[in-house]
């Protein structure tokens, strides 16, 4: 199975980098865009025979994957995608 | 051009002090010259897998990109054999020096508090700040003088130090705070914060007072070649306070 963990800054956390994006579309005329914030995917392959799967996904994302300090994140799981 | 003379003011003996070398680290020469040559010390670099740091009475973390900074500068050297050794020895009241790409090491390990966010105005920043000395009640800033201006380089993409405004207070609470961006007179400004650090935080300890974490390089400004070797007063103080 694969697992996606999509990572993104807290809300209280200033995003120069979303605002950098921000700034250029609305100079576009894509004026319609009131925000960015800019996050990482990160997706695992994993072998799921461990019924404690998930546990350990939730782990490896808060331990090492994430700083909680700064960063929320979310997984989802697609059972099917192999590759 | 001649290399200026090893400092004979200090006594030389074993004093036991490490700088680690992570896959990635570039400021562990620096940090070698500065405390074997001009400071005048043994010390012996620490390769990232030792796991045997119980000969040593400081630890250096050098500045550079440990395993290419990659997905948090300082996220994976944190689970590096030497790293796991050291948050024992910090325990134990050993002395921890993290510089720029160190420091960043250390928050990751919570050894300090907070986390080094990409610098606000997204670039890569590489030159000299001034500094105010805030504290000299520690083992790092003992012989430089409280309010004192400093000169260092900094060095780094992600300086901007954060942490969510109630252990703010704490920290500030707690004369954690060892180092702050100023100007040339001391004051410190949002003009002169170079990386949009809360309260122009560069440097600060744990509240033990035996761990250290700074973005600006001392190491860097030791050498009288390179100017008024300010970097000096800090690793005397390490020296002076294991001696």
């Amino acid at each position: 199975m694969k697992a996606r963990v999509y990572i993104r800054l807290k809300p209280a956390i200033l995003d120069p980098q979303g605002k950098a994006v921000l700034h250029s579309l609305q100079q576009l005329g894509y004026d319609e865009v009131k925000s960015v914030r800019i996050g990482k995917l990160i997706e695992l392959e994993i072998d799921n025979s461990d019924p404690d799967v998930m546990k350990r996904i939730q782990e490896l994302s808060h331990k090492i994957l994430t700083n909680p300090l700064m960063e929320t994140f979310d997984i989802k799981i697609d059972e099917d995608d192999a590759a | 051009m001649t290399l200026p003379e090893r400092n004979t003011n200090l006594t030389k003996r074993v004093t036991r002090l490490g700088v680690v070398i992570f896959p990635g680290s570039n400021c562990d020469k620096d940090a070698l010259d500065a405390i074997g040559r001009i400071c005048g010390q043994d010390i012996k670099p620490i390769w990232h897998r030792d796991t045997n740091l119980d000969d040593m009475d400081a630890v250096i973390l050098p500045g550079g990109f440990s395993y290419g900074d990659y997905l948090r500068a300082g996220a994976i050297a944190r689970f590096a054999p030497v790293v796991e050794k050291l948050i024992a020895f910090a325990d134990r009241g050993g002395l921890v020096i993290g510089i720029c790409n160190g420091f960043q090491v250390l928050t990751e390990t919570k050894l300090l508090p907070g986390a080094l966010m990409r610098n606000e105005g997204l670039r890569f920043i590489c030159r000299e700040v001034f500094l105010r000395v805030e504290r000299t009640d520690t083992p790092f800033t003992r012989n430089l003088q409280s309010g004192q201006v400093i000169k260092f380089p900094i060095a780094h993409n992600e300086g901007n130090f954060y942490l969510p405004s109630d252990e703010l207070k704490k920290l500030e609470k707690n004369q954690q705070v060892l180092f702050r961006y100023c100007d040339a007179e001391g004051n410190v400004t949002p003009k002169a914060n170079p990386n949009g650090s809360l309260n122009n935080i560069a440097g600060i300890v744990n509240i033990k007072g035996n761990v250290l974490g700074m973005m600006p390089h001392p190491e860097r400004r030791c050498d009288p070649l390179l100017g008024e070797p300010d970097g000096v007063g800090i690793f005397e103080s390490v020296i002076d306070s294991i001696r």
